[in-house]
């Protein structure tokens, strides 16, 4: 499926979550810290926060959301 | 040598109670030449200190209320820029917010009453209320801008505070004020204060809030509902209102409510559900923001809702009862009480606050 | 939810196993998990086919946290299998892109992500390290080495008493030949992660190695937040259950990594329990308690054998970042003397992971605690908080 980042198209499986499609696009920087360091997923499980982006609109957790073809994610 | 000998000697004055009132009247008293050791059982700023909103307002209730709040947040904004950026200072003005022409009427008398004490306000109408303040939902009659009203985070000014003062903290529990060895016991303990003091009328007055993520922008400034005296907030019962705070991390801090009797500090759900509905009536994109913690603190409330602030009986004096405005009006608290402890002409006359007044 | 004669919060294997076993005694039975499907994080994406079919009797809703008391308003029995977290340890560069614990990466790798062709370094401590490097070698990643902080007198001892686990002793054979040649060093840890935009090169005791990913982790903190706030009682940081699996708050059962670690053949085994004792099928329970006692002995095994060595708390320099929600450092927070003036005075833990993630580490750190746990349990929408 397809899948939209930062206004790149991305190419994704089914059951894929918007984390690991990030992670195989080879996205270094999920969030950008309080300090401005460059942030990546840590946990994998929803725990840390650090995988935090925007999934059309609304601000989710990458490693737990799954990918649906056409979604837009922005890191902010 | 001489620093031994003055560690085992009892000090000039001893505060108990290690919230922000404490911590100014401690920083005060050293000010004014006394030695003075605070007690804190627990963590400094932990009380009220840490669950209030930390908004320093100029409040128009009553005569003495405001003087205590205006001359209070005088001392805020001269401290200022000294303060660590933990402090989180944002001087980012108090906004009433008017739902109605009624409401409007208020805003109206708030600033002539303001206006006649030389505090600068702004009225805004609709539209320009609309444009301070986007997420508002439309419809509202305007509001009162009192501009120089601002907010702080409270747990660290107190600490900086003592650490200013350079005082003895004693991390331990005072179960008596007579068992404390001082020329003056001050009782600081804010909505517990009547559990070492009988007799006085403070009671606990239970709050909630919840704090959001990160959502730069959003509120700008400490937005208050009009109704919030009028009618939300009543003498008796339990009670919400609109009350929404920008603070300088871009996080939202979304209050309020008030309970007497309710003296467990878990969550009221229901409450909370109320506050929330609210809050999101005045500002529906308040939903969708994402919600980190929630958390209850109690207000140190009297009748009159004026504090407690001079002696009480033998060595002991009380610097309590601050209710809903502790933050503010701790520092003029610090000033008034080192003043009459050493016999100096308080900067405002101190009687409205006298304990005395209380007697039965 | 009234619907239903059973809530279960969870969906790993103690999760499954106490929502089928309690399902096929014909009752209703719900599970709630905030990750998007059923299988908890061992089994993610990966639910074994004999508990994939038995789980078809049962309704499962991902991507639905549990935030608050709520889940008890329905009168219905709870089962709380919450399961763990990864403790993480700072040590510098540890907030390096790049940089995730043992359990994240393995988490990452059934989420999606292809690791084909990259350098790994698997470090930190207990068998989840081999479990994921074997799992990364199957999935075409080259594992540079493994770093258990845990002495190789330990290691040998644990070894000692596998006899008991002959499953374990299998497992472990497998593992082995999935990781044949794979360097292993045991006293063994990452001192610092070195990188400009992502992790790539890596001090170990020792050496250097480089490498694309680094994968640490410091074994598994219990998830006790929901539990607390319903009320349970906790002994040693996990919640206490009786023979029964039943906590001490009425009405609710607890199963799994949530009462103690010790592997998935016991969190199965506990689910099992709960979920039958959860709808009263007492006699049933009891025949499992033996099965139960056995894991409970592997459990504390790993224990001992894997107890974080004290260097571990020297790794972070003043500047390092402990709570990495606030981007607090060490220096910041090591004047305090408790996790709750730490929060006050530095805002260290008040972040969206509400001090999770530096919390454990604290704990560890300074031995401090972590404080009260209000709702919402996990950061979540206002609106969840309105709706009544």
């Amino acid at each position: 499926m397809t899948i939209y980042l930062d206004g790149r198209t991305l190419t994704a499986e089914r059951g894929t979550t918007v984390a690991a499609a990030m992670l195989n696009a080879g996205v270094t920087v999920f969030r950008e810290s309080v300090s401005g360091e460059a942030r990546a997923p840590l946990c994998g499980m929803g725990v840390c926060y650090e995988c935090m982006v925007t999934i059309d609109g609304q601000r989710e957790l990458s490693c737990q959301t799954l990918c649906q073809p056409g979604m837009r994610i922005t890191t902010r | 040598m001489l620093g031994d000998s003055r560690v085992s000697a009892a000090p000039d004055v001893a505060i108990v109670g290690g919230g922000i009132v404490g911590a100014a009247c401690a920083l005060e008293c050293r000010r004014a030449g006394l030695s003075v050791e605070l007690y804190e059982q627990s963590v400094i700023g932990g009380g009220a200190t840490a669950a209030g909103m930390g908004h320093v307002v100029a409040m128009d209730d009553s005569e003495a209320q405001f003087a205590l709040t205006h001359y209070s947040s005088n001392l805020w904004r001269a401290l200022a820029p000294e303060l660590p950026a933990g402090a989180e200072y944002l001087p980012c003005g108090t906004l009433w917010v008017a739902a109605d022409e009624e409401e409007m009427a208020e805003v109206f008398r708030k600033r002539a009453f303001y206006e006649a004490r030389g505090v600068a306000v702004e009225v805004l109408d609709a539209r320009q209320l609309a444009e301070a303040e986007p997420h508002l939902r439309g419809g509202m009659a305007g509001g009162l801008l009192v501009v120089a009203d601002c907010v702080v985070y409270p747990p660290v000014v107190a600490q900086w505070l003592l650490d200013q003062a350079g005082v003895t903290v004693r991390r331990e529990e005072v179960r008596a004020l007579a068992d404390v060895p001082a020329g003056v016991v001050v009782n600081a303990m804010g909505a517990k204060a009547a559990r070492l003091t009988k007799g006085i009328p403070v009671a606990p007055r239970k709050g909630h809030l919840v704090i959001t993520d990160r959502h730069p922008g959003f509120v700008r400034h400490q937005l208050i509902e009009l109704g919030y005296l009028k009618s939300a907030h009543s003498a008796s019962g339990d009670s919400v209102a609109f009350n929404v705070q920008p603070r300088k991390t871009g996080q939202v801090l979304i209050g309020s409510s008030r309970q007497y009797g309710a003296e467990n500090k878990e969550i009221d759900r229901e409450i909370l559900a109320r506050m929330l509905r609210r809050a999101a009536g005045y500002m529906p994109g308040i939903s969708a923001l994402t919600a980190i913690r929630t958390w209850t603190g109690f207000r140190a409330s009297t009748p009159d809702k004026l504090p407690l602030i001079g002696p009480w009986e033998g060595r002991q004096w009380l610097a309590t009862g601050h209710e809903g405005l502790g933050i503010t009006t701790s520092l003029g608290t610090g000033r008034l009480l080192a003043d009459l402890i050493t016999g100096r002409t308080p900067p405002i006359p101190a009687e409205p606050y006298l304990p005395a007044r209380c007697r039965p | 939810m009234t619907e239903f004669d059973l809530i279960v919060a969870g969906a790993g294997p103690a999760g499954i196993a106490a929502a089928c076993r309690a399902a096929e005694t014909g009752a209703k039975v719900l599970v709630l998990d905030n990750n998007p499907a059923a299988g908890g994080q061992i089994w993610r994406n990966d639910v074994p086919a004999q508990w994939a079919e038995r789980l078809r009797h049962v309704e499962v809703r991902g991507g639905c946290a549990v935030i608050d008391d709520r889940v008890l308003a329905h009168g219905v029995p709870v089962i709380l299998a919450t399961g763990a977290r990864e403790r993480f340890l700072p040590f510098p560069g540890w907030t390096l892109p790049g940089v995730v614990g043992v359990g994240g990466l393995q988490a990452l790798v059934k989420s999606g992500f292809d690791v084909r062709g990259k350098r790994v370094i698997v470090a930190g401590t207990g068998p989840l390290l081999l479990a994921v490097a074997s799992l990364l070698r199957k999935r075409g990643a080259s594992v540079a080495c493994i770093a258990e902080q845990a002495s190789r007198s330990s290691l040998l001892g644990f070894a000692a008493e596998l006899w008991r686990h002959p499953s374990k002793i299998l497992q472990g054979a497998e593992l082995g030949a999935s990781l044949l040649g794979v360097p292993y060093f045991t006293d063994c840890w990452v001192e610092e992660a070195y990188g400009d935009e992502r992790v790539t090169r890596v001090r170990l005791r020792g050496f250097e190695q480089d490498c694309d990913l680094l994968a640490a982790g410091y074994g598994l903190v219990p998830n006790v937040e929901l539990a607390l706030l319903l009320g349970c009682t906790l002994h040693d940081g996990f919640v206490t259950v009786d023979a029964m699996q039943r906590t001490w708050r009425e009405g609710v059962w607890a199963a799994g990594e949530v009462t103690g670690i010790g592997g998935v053949e016991r969190s199965l085994v506990e689910g099992e329990i709960a979920g039958l004792a959860a709808l009263g099928e007492l006699a049933e329970a009891r025949k499992l308690f033996g099965r139960r006692a056995a894991w409970h002995g592997f459990g504390a095994s790993l224990e001992r054998t894997f107890a974080l060595r004290d260097e571990l708390s020297t790794l972070a320099r003043p500047e390092t970042i402990v709570c990495r929600c606030e981007d607090i450092r060490y220096q910041d927070i090591s004047r305090w003397t408790s996790a709750r003036e730490a929060k006050l005075q530095t805002r260290c833990g008040m972040g969206l992971c509400q001090g999770r993630i530096c919390g454990a580490a604290n704990e560890f750190l300074f031995g401090w605690s972590a404080g009260s746990v209000r709702p919402p349990v996990c950061a979540a929408p206002v609106s969840d908080l309105i709706e009544s």
